[in-house]
């Protein structure tokens, strides 16, 4: 698993690629711990790179993102591939966690003040 | 080996009202109209190719009861939910009062649900039978003959004319049961609950029903991939959905299909059956979530497949 941190305005910018699993998902939880320390905004998760997630992944994600909301701090998570999204569908986490279509999208909506300074493709 | 489901609905029994049986035959009546369904094949034939199984049948209300049918002529259950009494009136059906039988229980705990219809179980009325009720569980003797009891039910435990005994077992230890090996383990559940594992020649069957799985505690999501391992079925609890039990119904002790599907991977299980369901869920709604689940397993999959069920009163698989 490949963990690429962008800090900007207050926000951050989080791509992730490769697999979460029960091998890395404590990993994947602490490293979005301190990603989320380090924010007043929004964290926001570009998902794209990341061809599965098993339940444990989803669990990281759903205590990063309680964390988020105790704190006040907006979460998102962006650009789930197809299979990815079939997998947050049949967990029913698409109820749970705001989606983006886009990473832009995201931002737009979540952190618009770094709209302009964070890398959006 | 043969599995036979005569009850899988989780928590209480969930019966079918009227109004729902009403709009599944207005909708196979409008759905037939037009065809030539003037004999009662053709009605069968076109509700089994045109309908889904949520439109022309049910997955039923009975709460669990699972026989495992071994090939000897002595009868082995799991748990006594209210589906036990269609159990055992289909026995006495084929028996008769006047051929006593010795029926072997497997208990997973005392909660309601799972020990509800042995004040309807028939053959406990007939002097004769043997009925023989395991359980690591400590509790089960104890709720058994509290629930035969006034002001609850008429019909005092003392009263009951077969010999019934209750039979301690203690988990991580094999006993032979009913010509099987059977083997208990420990469950994450309010006041805990009992899986089992029950092994006949070379094939194998695991009953692990209210039993709550963390997936962040890799230890245990392997413990129970061992006792799992290599079984041609394993009846899974599969009655929320995985951002449910781990969010607003954490420790609520109950798991998910999703992992269902990780631990049976993780096992090399040949089939699951998704079991116990939330009795807020119709027969469409179970109907989709074996649709999501069989794509799961597709999308996950990495090593030999696994063949998905979801169970309904009156299923046969034969292992």
């Amino acid at each position: 698993m490949n963990y690429d941190e962008r800090l900007l305005d207050g926000s951050a910018l989080v791509a992730v690629a490769g697999r979460i699993d029960l091998s890395n998902a404590d990993a994947f939880k602490d490293a979005l711990s301190a990603t989320l320390a380090k924010v007043r905004t929004a964290l926001i998760l570009d998902l794209a790179g990341v061809e599965y997630i098993s339940s444990a992944g989803l669990r990281s994600l759903m205590i990063v993102f309680r964390a988020s909301k105790a704190e006040g701090k907006a979460f998102g998570i962006a650009a789930l591939q197809p299979l990815l999204l079939e997998i947050f569908t049949i967990s029913r986490f698409n109820l749970v966690f705001p989606l983006f279509e886009t990473v832009g999208q995201a931002i737009e909506k979540l952190a618009p003040d770094a709209i302009n300074s964070l890398p959006v493709s | 080996m043969k599995i036979v489901f005569w009850g899988t609905r989780g928590s209480l029994p969930t019966p079918l009202n009227a109004k729902a049986v009403q709009r599944k035959v207005v909708n196979a009546l409008v759905k037939g109209a037009g065809k030539n369904l003037d004999t009662e094949e053709k009605a069968l034939a076109f509700c089994d190719r045109e309908l889904s199984f949520a439109e022309s049948r049910t997955y039923g209300g009975n709460s669990a009861c699972v026989q495992v049918d071994t090939g000897g002529s002595d009868y082995l259950l799991c748990d006594l939910g209210s589906g036990a009494r269609e159990f055992s009136l289909s026995a006495l059906a084929k028996h008769g009062p006047a051929n006593p039988q010795t029926y072997h229980v497997l208990i997973s705990h005392v909660h309601w649900d799972h020990i509800m219809g042995f004040p309807f179980f028939v053959p406990a009325f007939i002097p004769g039978n043997r009925i023989r009720i395991y359980s690591c569980h400590p509790k089960v003797e104890q709720a058994i003959r509290g629930q035969n009891h006034q002001p609850c039910f008429p019909v005092e435990f003392e009263a009951l004319a077969a010999a019934i005994e209750f039979v301690p077992l203690e988990p991580d230890k094999s006993y032979e049961i009913a010509g099987s090996v059977v083997t208990g383990t420990k469950q994450l559940h309010g006041n805990d609950s009992y899986g089992y594992r029950i092994e006949k020649d070379d094939r194998s069957f695991v009953y692990t029903t209210d039993s709550e799985h963390k997936p962040e505690d890799s230890a245990e999501m392997e413990r129970a991939a061992a006792f799992f391992r290599n079984a041609d079925l394993v009846v899974f609890d599969a009655m929320y959905s995985l951002a449910d039990s781990i969010s607003v119904k954490e420790d609520w002790g109950h798991s998910s299909n999703v992992i269902g599907v990780e631990l049976c991977q993780m096992a090399g299980v040949r089939q699951l059956c998704l079991f116990h369901h939330e009795p807020v869920y119709n027969d469409e709604k179970i109907d989709s979530i074996l649709a999501e689940t069989i794509r799961f397993e597709e999308i996950t999959r990495s090593g030999q497949p696994l063949r998905i069920w979801t169970a309904y009163d009156g299923l046969v698989i034969e292992l």
